[in-house]
């Protein structure tokens, strides 16, 4: 990955914005490359799940700007998010508890007969291929998501996210609530979609799942970016004081929040 | 070797398991919730058959019954979906005043004067007038439920108190009657039913709808390789299908009109009236074919349209729905504007029935509409719920209340009864949503 020469698939350029007087974020910035995984870190409260939350449409930012393939983009909730090929997955899933796993898969995006009805057999028939992919084991696509398990939850999750060929894929905490097996899918799952050019934001507080599989991490800390690196560059240790002190070690480059000498 | 069979079957169809009961629910894929209701309401029809001494269950009271359930059932089916996404509209009998006072003096006053007393295309103008303002009502409710956050209560709240008052102000308080000819048709009666042959038609025709629905269900389910039900199953689902609907309007069809009418029906229309009076049918009324047509409607709009979709959706998780990318606000916008025409609906039902209308009219139909959605099994905690449920729950509302005016019990112990009941039925359904779990 030449990525000098390559264009970046995301620049987030100080970005902010504040709840109530209190900064969340706070001229954060960090880019994207395609077929990247960038590992977002941080304490509970950093400040990441925010940022991504204003890329995905959720918030709006206060100031900053968003460029798709290095053009403005006009990202002002999440349906302006998907029309640019981003997709999330959300820490709290964002599942529809009351409807069946294809129902869900296709929320928002729902396939249609001729005479524009809903095509139930059709996306059934969509979800169960895609399921297959994902989680073999998947049988239960007539019952509604809430009685499904957690780990049956987080596939229909991230298989509604890869369904409509997504270019950016933001993963919130993606196996907090796996087991080992499935985690495993999961990680699986990344490098496959990283090998297809898809770009991955991947935020967890796990530093080890990061490292396992980011090009990159960003840290940020009190809503700022403390630095980036790239994975090969520093230890994991160097990269707990970033975490835990806002320390910048040499290997990084140092953002706005890095603690000064 | 049964064994055997068993193996390559379940490849292509449902596994079926347990006793001969569980066998045919699962085979059948009924609803089980759905079935307990129509359960109920055939021992509370059984129960006030016996108390009323043999009143009840006869074609002259089941007739009425479907005529006085139309208007409730119908603003039940919208209330559903208000419900399903966590809201409640407790303005639709106010609604309902004012939109009858309002099409009263559009069909009175108004329109006779520019068309001529009469014209034919009056009661449609009317209707038509009403179901649009009604929408316009719903829809400033749903702005500013879904855009300025006002809580649906509230909102609903003030709007009971605003459209009461409204439908005072259209005349002063003044009744407007006696309504134009054809559009009391909209009520019932004799001449507002469709007669023995047209029933049967309508009957015929529903249940070529069902045979056809099931067969193209099978044929998309095998286009897909799905699992499919087994043929006897389907052929149960058909006929009990086409039971309902030839048995409903045999009922209706064993409903003369009364003795006089009929005499002077036949005087006019030059007919020898023979030996022990002269029989005719009142057939389906088109109250009931309208509030069937708007539960066939409804119910498709609920399951088989994007906007259905996204009304459960966001009744069942709204930040999902939002993330999801659909636009909430604006659903929630739609819903109330539908519950708003459909109150014009039963608005033109409730006073061509009545041959006026009045400004009190509609007093209390909130609280029957919602308690008829309720006991329908729509949740109030959000995301579950069925049209056809809501109107099964419409009628078990007014057999309560025909079967205890049958039994000569007074007004204040009625609304005791249905309270009551009301509070019993949400009771058991929590009891079953628990076991269900």
């Amino acid at each position: 990955m030449s990525q000098s020469v390559a264009k970046p698939l995301v620049e987030l350029d100080d970005i902010s914005i504040a709840f109530g007087g209190i900064k969340a974020v706070d001229r954060a910035s960090v880019d994207l490359y395609p077929g990247e995984v960038v590992g977002l870190l941080g304490h509970n409260g950093a400040g990441k799940s925010t940022l991504i939350k204003i890329l995905s449409g959720a918030y709006r930012r206060d100031g900053g700007e968003i460029r798709i393939d290095g053009e403005t983009a006009t990202i002002n909730n999440p349906r302006d998010a998907k029309a640019y090929g981003i997709e999330t997955i959300y820490q709290t899933l964002a599942v529809a508890d009351n409807v069946d796993a294809a129902a869900n898969l296709f929320l928002g995006r729902e396939l249609t007969t001729a005479i524009g009805t809903l095509d139930d057999v059709a996306m059934e028939a969509k979800a169960r291929e895609v399921m297959g992919r994902l989680n073999p084991n998947f049988r239960r696509f007539k019952d509604p998501v809430k009685a499904l398990s957690g780990g049956q939850r987080q596939s229909v999750a991230i298989a509604r996210a890869i369904l409509f060929n997504a270019r950016i894929l933001i993963m919130d905490e993606p196996t907090a609530a796996l087991g080992p097996q499935e985690t495993q899918q999961v990680a699986d799952l990344i490098k496959q979609l990283k090998s297809e050019g898809i770009g991955i934001f991947l935020i967890s507080h796990d530093i080890h799942d990061v490292f396992d599989l980011a090009d990159r991490v960003c840290v940020m800390k009190n809503g700022q970016v403390v630095g980036t690196a790239k994975t090969t560059d520093v230890t994991k240790d160097e990269v707990l004081g970033m975490i835990i002190m806002g320390k910048c070690p040499p290997g990084a480059i140092p953002g706005p929040g890095a603690m000064r000498a | 070797m049964a064994e055997q069979n068993a193996m390559t079957n379940s490849a292509n169809s449902l596994t079926i398991e347990g006793n001969p009961v569980q066998r045919f629910l699962a085979a059948t894929e009924v609803d089980t919730r759905l079935l307990g209701m129509v359960g109920a309401l055939l021992l509370i029809w059984i129960g006030f058959h016996f108390m009323s001494g043999g009143l009840f269950i006869t074609p002259r009271n089941l007739w009425n019954l479907s005529v006085q359930t139309s208007s409730v059932a119908i603003m039940a089916t919208g209330m559903v979906l208000v419900i399903v996404t966590r809201n409640i509209d407790l303005s639709v009998g106010s609604i309902l005043g004012v939109l009858a006072m309002l099409m009263g003096v559009m069909q009175v006053e108004f329109l006779p004067r520019m068309l001529g007393l009469g014209h034919p295309a009056i009661w449609i103008l009317t209707t038509a007038f009403g179901i649009a303002v009604g929408a316009l009502i719903g829809g400033v409710q749903g702005t500013i439920i879904a855009y300025l956050r006002v809580p649906a209560f509230v909102v609903t709240l003030g709007g009971m108190l605003v459209w009461r008052g409204a439908a005072w102000w259209v005349t002063s308080g003044r009744t407007v009657a006696p309504l134009d000819t054809t559009f009391q048709l909209m009520g019932g009666g004799p001449a507002g039913s469709i007669g023995s042959t047209m029933s049967w038609i309508v009957a015929g025709v529903a249940c070529l709808g069902i045979v056809a629905y099931l067969v193209y269900a099978r044929r998309q389910r095998r286009r897909f390789n799905f699992p499919l039900r087994p043929v006897w199953a389907e052929v149960v689902l058909g006929l009990a299908g086409c039971g309902i609907a030839l048995g409903a309007v045999a009922v209706f069809n064993a409903y003369p009109w009364p003795v006089r009418i009929a005499a002077s029906y036949a005087a006019a229309n030059d007919i020898a009236v023979p030996e022990g009076g002269l029989f005719i049918s009142h057939g389906i009324a088109l109250p009931v074919l309208i509030a069937i047509a708007v539960g066939v409607i409804m119910t498709f709009l609920a399951t088989r349209t994007r906007f259905g979709r996204y009304v459960f959706a966001l009744g069942g998780n709204p930040e999902a729905a939002e993330l999801a990318g659909i636009n909430t606000r604006w659903v929630t916008v739609k819903i109330f504007m539908l519950m708003g025409a459909l109150c014009g609906i039963a608005a033109s039902i409730s006073s061509a029935r009545l041959n006026a209308a009045t400004n009190s009219m509609g007093t209390l139909d909130e609280l029957y509409v919602i308690a008829a959605a309720v006991i329908g099994g729509t949740s109030l905690s959000g995301g579950v719920g069925t049209i056809v449920g809501a109107m099964i729950g419409a009628l078990v509302m007014q057999s309560l209340q025909s079967g205890m005016v049958l039994m000569g019990l007074d007004s204040p112990l009625q609304s005791i009864v249905v309270g009551l009941v009301l509070v019993l039925a949400v009771w058991l359904d929590t009891l079953y949503r628990n076991r269900a779990k």
